[in-house]
């Protein structure tokens, strides 16, 4: 599947212009807010009409300003989850599900309702009134009824922004689960480094209206310059690691990735299991020598690969770790003094502690395995 | 207490009559009381101020006014009236017909009022959610539109109904004051005050119009809860 998008579109002294092509399974469209992600969005829904530009899902072409084509909403098949869940108060749950359904010509009806019911785990919901739902439960009933649609294309605008951090935890599962399990591309806006560095393949960077980057989730996490201020910090490699085994001693689990074994705080995953683990540039440390008498646990030979100026005076340092790249955010005083230049074997250094929860992409420590 | 129960046949059919005209003048309202209400609460077009004013000039106006404008236009020489009795059979002038179309203007504004609020009140962001799910603009009207402003469209309703049981001076000027096919409740009452011993029967009717008003008033108010409690609407 392609989404293609080439629009512009002005909104008072807002102007949006964005031009990307993305086959991922999961395309993040990231950006602080007020980037014009959620107009974006909307335009790709049909909310809005686009004054100038083209949009295709998959060759079929949606919005031509120039042909003159426009399709509207209720034509695309395009689904739709909101932050606000807008889930329909006079109809039970089950309704909600349905309504969409119903739409869908017979032939085109590729959800089951057992299927979704049994992906999102909303089976014991069915008979309840919206209302009567948490936040995490409603978003949800949103998202299974999108998907009940059959959409060709589901987007996502910010479905966990609303939500506290115990039920972000508690539907992150689920949407990793829409996107390993079913077929459906999904276009997803966010703000949180956390979440797309998580769900992500494909990440569309949005700044003032414009495609400031696009690219995978592993390079364009590392792009610290291209993360809002607020979120830099978060920002780093994100490795793909397998779960090797468990330390239950002393509540560990050992991850494995090209670039070494690494110690992580006990995640609920079985061994074996995918963990897309993120290590935030600002938790590692750089050693020139093999560091001995360290509390730190994970300590990852590689060369550097690359130098670069970072914001304020820090420098990043990308360093490949026999393939896989970690970030590390340092000091302009500590480059100097280590003399940290292309090329360099050098140490990568990272306390177990530093990861959490969001970053292990393991849910709550408490939450059983879901 | 039998002088209360025992009515005569002219007494019973006024009251008859006037719960007939009453309904028909509410259901008929409907389909365009819901339109116009659509219209003004959604419409942006030139001359909206001017519909806005048309809709409620039947409040502001003297009802004799309104009911006399009714004469001119649906009577049998009005160009409505006319064409509507020549091409459809359909009759207002001196007929039942006629009360129920006067008494359906009278509460119009009121109808109208009452729908508009209750759709300028419904959040847009579920329609546009029914849309992203494949339902075309009627369809959306149908399922979640007019589900969410059913206590708006009772409440119109029953406004119109209890108007339409109490109008009186448009439908007497239109289509005056004959025992069986225009003399609703408050004509018959009317008629018993300007005859000598007619309190009695005028007592009686007004009694049994307090009634009728309040169950209808009752009636939607449980109608509107039971609506209410189905959608939770916080």
């Amino acid at each position: 599947m392609t989404l293609s998008v080439d629009i512009s579109h002005r909104l008072g002294d807002f102007a949006i212009d964005a031009n990307f092509e993305s086959a991922g399974r999961l395309t993040a469209l990231f950006g602080p807010s007020g980037s014009g992600k959620s107009t974006l969005i909307n335009v790709i829904a049909g909310l809005i009409r686009p004054q100038k530009g083209r949009i295709a899902v998959d060759g079929r072409v949606l919005v031509d300003t120039a042909a003159g084509i426009f399709v509207p909403m209720h034509r695309r098949r395009i689904g739709m989850v909101f932050q606000d869940a807008r889930l329909f108060p006079h109809m039970s749950v089950a309704g909600n599900l349905r309504y969409g359904r119903w739409f869908t010509p017979v032939a085109e009806r590729y959800a089951s309702m057992d299927a979704v019911v049994e992906l999102l785990g909303i089976g014991p919901l069915l008979d309840r009134r919206p209302t009567k739902l948490s936040g995490g439960e409603k978003q949800r009933v949103a998202i299974g009824r999108a998907l009940l649609a059959s959409p060709k294309l589901l987007l996502m605008d910010e479905p966990l922004a609303s939500l506290d951090e115990a039920r972000k935890a508690e539907i992150l599962p689920y949407i990793e689960r829409l996107r390993d399990q079913t077929k459906i591309p999904i276009a997803y806006v966010s703000h949180s480094v956390a979440e797309v560095a998580r769900l992500a393949s494909d990440v569309a960077v949005l700044s003032q209206g414009k495609i400031a980057a696009f690219g995978p989730t592993e390079a364009i996490m590392q792009r610290l310059d291209l993360l809002p201020a607020e979120e830099r910090g978060e920002g780093g490699a994100v490795l793909d690691t397998r779960v090797l085994r468990h330390d239950e001693a002393f509540g560990m689990t050992v991850l494995g990735s090209p670039a070494g074994e690494i110690r992580v705080p006990r995640v609920s995953r079985p061994a074996g299991a995918l963990v897309r683990l993120r290590i935030r540039a600002r938790d590692v440390m750089i050693a020139t020598e093999q560091p001995s008498g360290l509390s730190a646990l994970n300590i990852l030979p590689g060369k550097i690969a690359a130098v670069r100026p970072g914001v304020g005076p820090t420098v990043e340092i990308a360093i490949d770790c026999n393939g896989a790249t970690v970030l590390a955010r340092v000091t302009e005083q500590s480059k100097q003094s280590l003399r940290l230049a292309l090329g360099r074997e050098v140490f990568a250094v990272i306390k177990t502690v530093s990861f959490d929860s969001a970053t292990t992409g393991a849910g709550l420590p408490v939450e059983a395995d879901g | 207490m039998n002088w209360l129960l025992d009515l005569t046949p002219d007494e019973w059919n006024a009251v008859r009559l006037s719960i007939k005209v009453a309904t028909v003048a509410m259901i008929a309202s409907l389909p365009p009381g819901i339109l116009i209400a659509l219209v003004l609460a959604r419409g942006r077009f030139w001359g909206k101020t001017l519909l806005n004013g048309l809709v409620h000039l039947p409040l502001i106006l003297p009802p004799v006014v309104t009911g006399y404008l009714l004469l001119l236009t649906f009577g049998r020489r009005g160009p409505a009236g006319a064409f509507l009795a020549e091409h459809f059979g359909i009759v207002f002038s001196f007929r039942w017909t006629g009360a129920a179309l006067a008494c359906g203007v009278m509460g119009f504004p009121l109808m109208v009022r009452a729908i508009r609020l209750s759709i300028e009140a419904v959040d847009r962001k579920m329609e546009a959610a029914a849309g992203t799910l494949g339902a075309n603009p009627v369809w959306v009207f149908a399922t979640i539109t007019l589900p969410l402003i059913l206590p708006g469209l009772i409440a119109g309703a029953i406004l119109s109904f209890a108007k339409a049981m109490g109008e009186f001076g448009a439908t007497i000027t239109f289509v005056s004051n004959i025992p069986n096919e225009t003399q609703t409740l408050p004509s018959a009452i009317y008629t018993f005050t300007q005859v000598p011993g007619g309190d009695p029967g005028a007592l009686r009717l007004t009694l049994i119009s307090i009634v009728i008003s309040m169950v209808a008033l009752v009636a939607s108010e449980v109608l509107a809860r039971r609506v209410g409690q189905r959608m939770d609407i916080e």
